[in-house]
């Protein structure tokens, strides 16, 4: 049996022939062959009664679309996200009814928040058992709408093409996020006429609004009048593919750069105008410069309250332009004099068009003064420890230099992502990936290996906790099984390292439920096949890296760090950006 | 920033489920429907929703950005009291007796501009068209006759420009369409 699957011409308009040119399939059959219309060669899942049929049709078309087998399926999801946010493409992942697709509820809201494209197909029992309560019957759609872009529920399977169409569309255009399929069992057997037609215009959906030519004006004469500007680059730079258009921008405005834990990687680490990381733990000049200065052109942010501390607190000596593809986030949390709403693509190119070139020694020369002070408070004792006990920055530092900075970090949610954030450095953009926005911890181990299938010839380093790691451990088993190269770097302070700073610092040391009894990791992870070493010493630290680096395929490295170690600098909940601490 | 009232109108292409993304947009933001209504408009395949809440402006503003983001939402207004002619129905029922004891109903009934809809010999049922107060004042004065039930419908509203504040949108959106084709 021909198995292979033709895909129909996406350009041609369709004259009626339409018929003509439709193949008779099942339903579950269709959903492969939209796969494929929308160039989607990898997915991940987890199969289940109500979604048998699909699976049933990806056992057929194996060679066409590889399914990854997850351990879980928030591994699935985070998978899919990983791959999505390392390549650009919309991640897809599927699950079955109730159960599965609860499971996916997590990873769907992480995506939400961090803006990351996702079409998730769920199965639903059959349309005659909706609402009876029926065996893994969960109302998905309603579940899932408050952390979906879109959603849909599929119940035949003429309806299949459309909601296929729209649902890469609506996931992948403006400002991405996850979409939810839900598609019952009865439109998974039928058989219909099959003709795919990509979706390219929704009338109720504007995903990229023109940009205002006065904006561009009144934001130019900020820019050339400014004595000292800041720019605050997100995420929307990376999802807009702007990193060129910013770097023209920056150099010749002349203005200095800082990221936002999503913009991390959107320009290189060692560009002269970047000044490091904003926020909760971010570096100490751009936190306080955002006090001082005079001109804040935010790009593609949205001012989340762990980047602006506190709002009345937040930036009120300055002007603010705000570069930003979604009408919400304009005025959301910050005001914004000039609004300049559209794709960054587009504005930050004729930005730079008609601002004056400048540079700003001065203003540069305070970042480096306030560098000075950050590195002596803070930086030399962390990479440059007097104790016995390794630190996270030291060993986030060794594993970043080996690589040249190519290496897409993954991180989880807790201290080491702070750390491996803050001394991590980037040569390339999407080499980033943290579950941002919701902090969902156990995100890292699935997402890495998602990015590492979506580029392969990429080094991919997954840096987690002793606690996340084990909220998606099980995913070992999707290593073994697929045989991903991805490098685990564990870093293991036996705590619940962020919880525990937060309770020492505001809680008078009373260590409520963060103290962890840890298996024998190594063994668990040669329970899986996946070759490992445990590091407990400075002089050790080095070679193991090297000899992770050197092991072709999976590879996990336990370094035990010190226990009682804090994140610093640090802004308190509640606190001015100005007021960030750089010791206790 | 102080509370006002406004309502809030929001045009969309008929989708299941829509309904509750826009009422969770509220319920999430802590925000009170006063009322809603749910309703064709005068372009065919349109629904509108009508919101009424007491809200500031600025999170009003913020509120309709969040309605127009979803996907199947064309546009969204609000407007403050003076934009809008609105209305609201109420259904009163009273025991027929009470009308037949004494005139005080009927005046009643007569001096609100309400009229009966149904007699039976147990009971009647008054209707009332206008805003909140005057179907309240008049529940109020009915009730010395013992009302025996009493609804009242959401608002609904137009604005007092000449045509639908939508038809420009639909305008652009079918230009640009035309647009995408062509390239
Ligand atoms: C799913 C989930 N549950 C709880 C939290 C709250 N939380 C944030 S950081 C943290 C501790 C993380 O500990 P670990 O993984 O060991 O990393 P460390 O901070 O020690 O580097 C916790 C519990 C979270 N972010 N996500």
């Amino acid at each position: 049996m021909d198995n292979s699957i033709k895909v129909s011409s996406t350009t041609t308009s369709l004259n009626g022939n339409e018929k003509a040119r439709s193949v008779k399939m099942t339903g579950a059959d269709a959903v492969i062959h939209c796969l494929k219309n929308e160039d989607v060669n990898l997915v991940f899942g987890y199969p289940g009664g109500a979604i048998m049929p699909i699976y049933d049709s990806l056992h057929k078309y194996q060679d066409e679309v590889r399914h990854i087998l997850t351990r879980h399926e928030q591994g699935a999801i985070h998978a899919a996200q990983g791959l999505a946010r390392v390549t650009g493409k919309v991640g897809v992942v599927m699950a079955t009814s109730g159960p599965g697709a609860t499971n996916l509820i997590t990873g769907i809201a992480d995506a939400m928040i961090d803006s990351t494209p996702l079409v998730c197909v769920t199965g639903q029992v059959g349309s005659h058992l909706l609402g009876t309560d029926a065996f893994q019957e969960t109302d998905v759609v309603g579940i899932s709408m408050p952390v979906t872009k879109w959603n849909y529920q599929i119940t035949s399977p003429e309806e299949i093409p459309d909601a296929f169409a729209k649902a890469f569309y609506i996931a992948r255009s403006g400002r991405p996020g996850p979409v939810v399929l839900d598609i019952t069992k009865n439109a998974q057997f039928a058989e219909f006429d099959y003709y795919y037609k990509p979706c390219k215009h929704i009338r109720s959906y504007l995903p990229s609004p023109k940009i205002d030519q006065t904006r561009i004006e009144e934001a130019v004469e900020l820019i050339n009048n400014a004595k000292k500007p800041l720019a605050l680059v997100g995420q929307g730079v990376i999802l807009g593919s702007a990193e060129q258009e910013l770097l023209n921008f920056l150099e010749k405005t002349g203005i200095p750069a800082a990221w936002t834990l999503l913009g991390l990687s959107a320009m290189p680490t060692d560009h002269p105008n970047n000044v490091g990381m904003l926020g909760m733990h971010g570096n100490y000049g751009p936190n306080i410069k955002t006090n001082e200065c005079d001109v804040l052109i935010a790009i593609g942010m949205r001012f989340d309250d762990r980047v602006t501390g506190a709002l009345d607190k937040y930036a009120k000596q300055a002007k603010i332009i705000h570069l930003e593809l979604d009408p919400a986030e304009i005025n959301k949390n910050v005001y914004a004099h000039v609004p300049v709403l559209g794709n960054v693509k587009e504005s930050l190119p004729m930005l730079t068009a008609k601002a004056q070139q400048k540079s700003y020694d001065a203003w540069f020369n305070e970042f480096k003064e306030a560098d000075k002070i950050e590195f002596e408070k803070v930086i030399d004792r962390e990479m440059h420890p007097v104790k016995e006990g390794l630190t996270m920055a030291e060993t986030i530092d060794i594993l970043n230099k080996k690589t040249g900075g190519d290496a897409i970090i993954v991180t989880d949610v807790g201290q080491h992502q702070m750390v491996a954030s803050r001394y991590a450095r980037f040569v390339k953009s999407r080499s980033n990936v943290t579950s941002g926005g919701l902090g969902t911890m156990g995100f890292a181990l699935p997402a890495a290996i998602g990015a590492k299938l979506g580029q392969p010839d990429r080094e991919v380093i997954c840096v987690v906790g002793d606690g996340g790691l084990q909220m998606t451990i099980q995913e070992l088993g999707t290593i073994l099984q697929s045989e991903v190269g991805v490098k685990i770097v564990l870093l293991n302070n036996s705590f619940l390292g962020m919880v525990r700073q937060w309770q020492e610092l505001f809680f008078d040391s009373r260590y409520a439920q963060t103290i962890m009894a840890n298996p024998d990791f190594i063994k668990i992870a040669e329970g899986f096949g996946i070759k490992s070493k445990k590091v407990l010493h400075r002089p050790e630290l080095s070679t193991a890296i090297d000899e992770m680096y050197a092991h072709k395929g999976a590879y996990f490295l336990e370094v035990v760090v010190e226990k009682e170690d804090n994140v610093f600098p640090m802004i308190p909940t509640g606190a001015a950006v100005s007021d960030i601490l750089l010791g206790k | 920033m102080e509370q006002k009232e406004f309502t809030i109108t929001a045009f969309s292409e008929n989708h299941i489920g829509l309904l509750n993304r826009i009422t969770i947009i509220f319920t999430r933001r802590h925000i009170n429907i006063e009322s809603l209504t749910v309703s064709g408009s005068s372009i065919p395949g349109i629904h509108k929703f009508t919101i009424v809440v007491r809200e500031t402006q600025e999170k009003v503003e913020k509120v309709i950005k969040q309605i127009e983001k979803q996907v199947e939402v064309l546009k969204a207004f609000y407007h403050p009291e003076e934009e809008i002619i609105h209305q609201e129905i109420a259904l009163y029922k009273v025991p027929t007796e009470k009308l037949l004891d004494s005139t005080d109903l009927e005046k009643t009934i007569r001096e609100h501009n309400a009229r009966i809809l149904e007699v039976t010999k147990d009971y009647t049922v008054i209707e009332k068209t206008g805003h909140k107060e005057e179907t309240s004042r008049l529940f109020e004065k009915l009730n010395n006759f013992g009302v025996l039930q009493f609804t009242r419908s959401g608002r609904i509203a137009i604005t007092k420009l000449n045509k639908e504040l939508l038809t420009d949108y639909l305008r652009e959106a079918d230009e640009l369409k035309q647009e995408i084709s062509i390239n």
